[in-house]
């Protein structure tokens, strides 16, 4: 039994199928990486699994318990557990570095306070924004902010976390300090699902990469089968339209 | 208390309410008119002219936006005879509307200007046109672009502000409200009615001006 | 015509006038901030209202969205018409200037709200999607992350409207209120030459629309170039 396990997810916006038959297991500490041309539904999946647009049809497995969408109180147990960062505008832009790490464990979990500032220091250097607790998200670079908003996703301590794109609104040379912060997070066992246009970097980190087209999962596979390999035409074309760039 | 509505002794009156209505309506266009001719020469004015002019205009337009219409209309109509000049209620109503209308005109249409200069510089950056097409693909946007949507909210607000008129026994459509719920004694009903007019007669004109402004200048303006 | 406003300027300018148009200042300012404060909570309620999604809310989002657009579209004078009309049989010992302050709320509810609105919306989507994921309540995302960046957005507007309503209840003088424009009746029917006593009411308006509209004006320039906008 898988840690997520997703089987036969739709999801629509209005009259639009978006994913059609969504079908991924992923284990625990695992990293999966998203692939797939534009619009092909990677941050839908994303989205849908966070319940933010929720699935029309299928079912979500965490840790074997399966998550009702209609159900606040699941909802949150969910949310608890998973975490996302986006491609932009994550951080609240009214609070400082330090209040946006700590506000969810303080205001929301109601946690310890000195606890809570003593890991939230902690994550803040891990991420290297260790100098700038003070700093609003307007004062900081597109990178750095990306870096705090990957701390505050790791500040409840979610078991799994989501990262759709959140290099592709960055300058070139913003990309690697983030990616590095990511490869970093892969070594402690936090299981990820990764949306990323970075092939070099999916290589490299993830265990196993999902090709996706059309709303639906065509291939999944470790990453040499997905990039040197490819059973399927789909991924083929796209890897090689990809790679030759 | 049991109130029995009574609309049909109003409805009998439509007609007479609509003649109404469309004084509102010229009102409206004399404010709006009046007030951009003189508009422009304030805003040309305002950016244009030298310290004396820009100052007198200034002062101009910050009193005539800090004070009510209707305070500045009572002034036309009565202390002007003291002055020797006798203003009937429309007159007094139509040149006090368009005095304050020119205030707020200029504010607005200034804007219109600098974009005009904004819009200078690109033309000269844009070799190989004739004049009209200069004026047609890179001026009128930029104006329209700047200008068609607070010029038509402006007008839809004067159609509604037109109704103080009616404070000076001018029979617009407001006015005649008063009229009827006077002899009808159907108050609530008139008001009601009327201003039901006066949402369709809004809706309306935002309807056609948003049309103009997609149609004519090429401008998407969601007007009122 | 300046002799008579020189000759009666001693029996103008006394303590029992400024009195008088001091209090009928007072009552400007009152109906149109309590009026505006009441259409300021409404309209946040309204607008808060419309961005709601639960489909069991739906006749009360379309209610509001009538009620915005409705009002929007009625002058103030036939507004305050009708809700005397409304309010006296009901109620006859209503006051007038409570009347009038009634008419208030209901115009600045729909102005402000579609105001608010606009300011709500100026927060992008995402900030709500970064709260709702970190479960945050829908009231705990308003109040702690899209109030706080909205206001500088909604205030400078909010003050323009506030300053034109100081003018349009002004209007509130055909009902009887003794407000500014009403005491500048009374001095001229008492007597006094209307270049004196209307000329001393659009000073008095203008003494209370001022300072706002620069308050406005700063606002605009102050909150459109700070940070975290
Ligand atoms: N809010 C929305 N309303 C309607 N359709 C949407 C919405 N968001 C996305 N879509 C549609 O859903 C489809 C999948 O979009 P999605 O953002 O999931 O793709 P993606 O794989 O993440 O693409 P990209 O690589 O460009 O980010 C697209 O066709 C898109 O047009
Ligand atoms: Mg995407």
């Amino acid at each position: 039994m898988g840690h997520l396990e997703i089987r036969n997810l739709h999801c629509s916006y209005g009259a639009d199928d978006i994913l059609k038959s969504v079908d991924l297991s992923v284990d625990r500490g695992e990293v999966v990486s998203l692939i797939g041309p534009s619009g092909s539904g990677k941050s839908t999946l994303l989205r849908s699994l966070i319940g933010l647009t929720p699935p029309r049809m299928g079912t979500v497995e965490l840790d074997g318990e399966e998550i009702n969408y209609r159900n606040r109180q699941s909802l949150r147990h969910l949310r608890d557990k998973m975490a996302i960062v986006f491609q932009q505008y994550n951080l609240f832009q009214n609070m400082n570095v330090f209040r946006n790490v700590t506000v969810a464990p303080l205001k929301i979990k109601k946690r310890d306070k000195g606890a809570v500032e003593k890991t939230a220091t902690e994550l803040l250097d891990r991420v290297g924004i260790g100098d700038k607790h003070q700093a609003y998200p307007d004062e900081l670079s597109g990178g750095q902010q990306q870096r705090v908003a990957i701390a505050r996703a790791l500040a409840l301590a979610p078991e799994i976390l989501l990262l759709d794109e959140v290099t592709s609104a960055l300058d070139p040379e913003r990309v690697n300090e983030v990616l590095d912060v990511i490869r970093d997070l892969t070594r402690d066992g936090i299981t990820m699902l990764i949306v990323s246009h970075e092939m070099s970097f999916v290589k490299e980190v993830s265990t196993r990469v999902a090709m996706m087209d059309a709303g639906s999962v065509v291939e999944v596979g470790p990453p040499e089968q997905i990039f040197d390999a490819p059973k399927e035409q789909r991924t083929r074309d796209f890897v090689g339209k990809i790679l030759r760039h | 208390m049991e109130y029995d509505f009574q609309f049909a002794k109003v409805f009998t009156e439509l007609p007479y309410l609509l003649g109404g209505a469309w004084l509102t309506i010229q009102i409206a266009f004399i404010a709006f008119w009046g007030g951009a001719f003189l508009g422009i020469f304030g805003a040309i004015g305002k950016v244009y002219g030298g310290a004396i002019a820009r100052g007198a205009i200034g002062a101009y337009v910050v009193f005539f936006t800090n004070t009510p219409a209707l305070v500045q209309i009572f002034f036309l109509f009565y202390a002007l005879p003291e002055a020797g000049i006798v203003l009937n209620p429309l007159t007094a109503v139509l040149i006090g509307m368009v005095l304050n209308s020119a205030a707020y005109l200029t504010d607005i249409l200034r804007a219109g200007i600098i974009s005009v200069r904004k819009a200078e510089i690109e033309a000269a950056l844009t070799i190989g046109m004739r004049p009209l097409q200069v004026l047609s693909y890179v001026m009128l946007p930029h104006v329209a672009k700047t200008l068609f949507a607070p010029l038509s909210n402006f007008f839809v607000w004067l159609m509604l502000g037109s109704s103080i008129a009616a404070l000076f026994a001018v029979e617009e459509l407001t006015g005649r409200a008063i009229n009827i719920s006077t002899s009808n004694l159907r108050t609530i009903e008139t008001f009601v009615v009327t201003a039901s007019i006066y949402i369709l007669l809004t809706i309306i004109a935002s309807l056609f001006l948003s049309f103009i402004g997609r149609t004519v200048f090429r401008v998407k303006a969601k007007v009122m | 015509m300046f002799e008579r406003i020189i000759e009666e300027a001693p029996r103008f300018f006394t303590y029992y006038n400024l009195m008088f148009v001091l209090g009928a200042m007072w009552r400007t300012l009152l109906m149109t901030l309590v009026g505006c404060s009441i259409g300021f909570t409404v309209g946040l309620g309204l607008a808060v209202l419309r961005r709601t999604s639960a489909a069991w809310l739906r006749p009360a989002r379309y209610a509001a969205i009538l009620y915005v657009e409705t009002f929007r579209r009625i002058p103030f004078l036939v507004v305050l018409f009708i809700v005397l009309y409304f309010i006296q049989p009901i109620y006859s010992g209503a006051s007038l200037l409570a009347i009038a302050t009634v008419a208030v709320c209901l115009m600045s509810t729909a102005f402000l709200s579609e105001i608010i609105r606009a300011g709500l919306e100026s927060v992008p989507r995402q900030q709500m999607e970064s709260a709702e994921v970190l479960n945050f309540h829908p009231g705990q995302t308003l109040a702690w992350v899209i109030l706080p960046q909205a206001w500088k957005v909604i205030l400078p507007p909010a003050v323009a409207f506030v300053v034109m309503f100081v003018k349009d209840t002004s209007l509130a003088s055909q009902l009887g209120v003794v407000e500014l424009t009403y005491a500048g009746k009374i001095l001229v029917n008492k007597g006094f030459s209307p270049l004196l006593g209307f000329g001393a009411i659009l000073a008095a308006y203008f003494i209370l629309s001022y300072p706002l509209s620069r308050l406005g004006a700063h606002l605009e320039t102050r909150l459109g170039t700070s940070r975290n906008t």
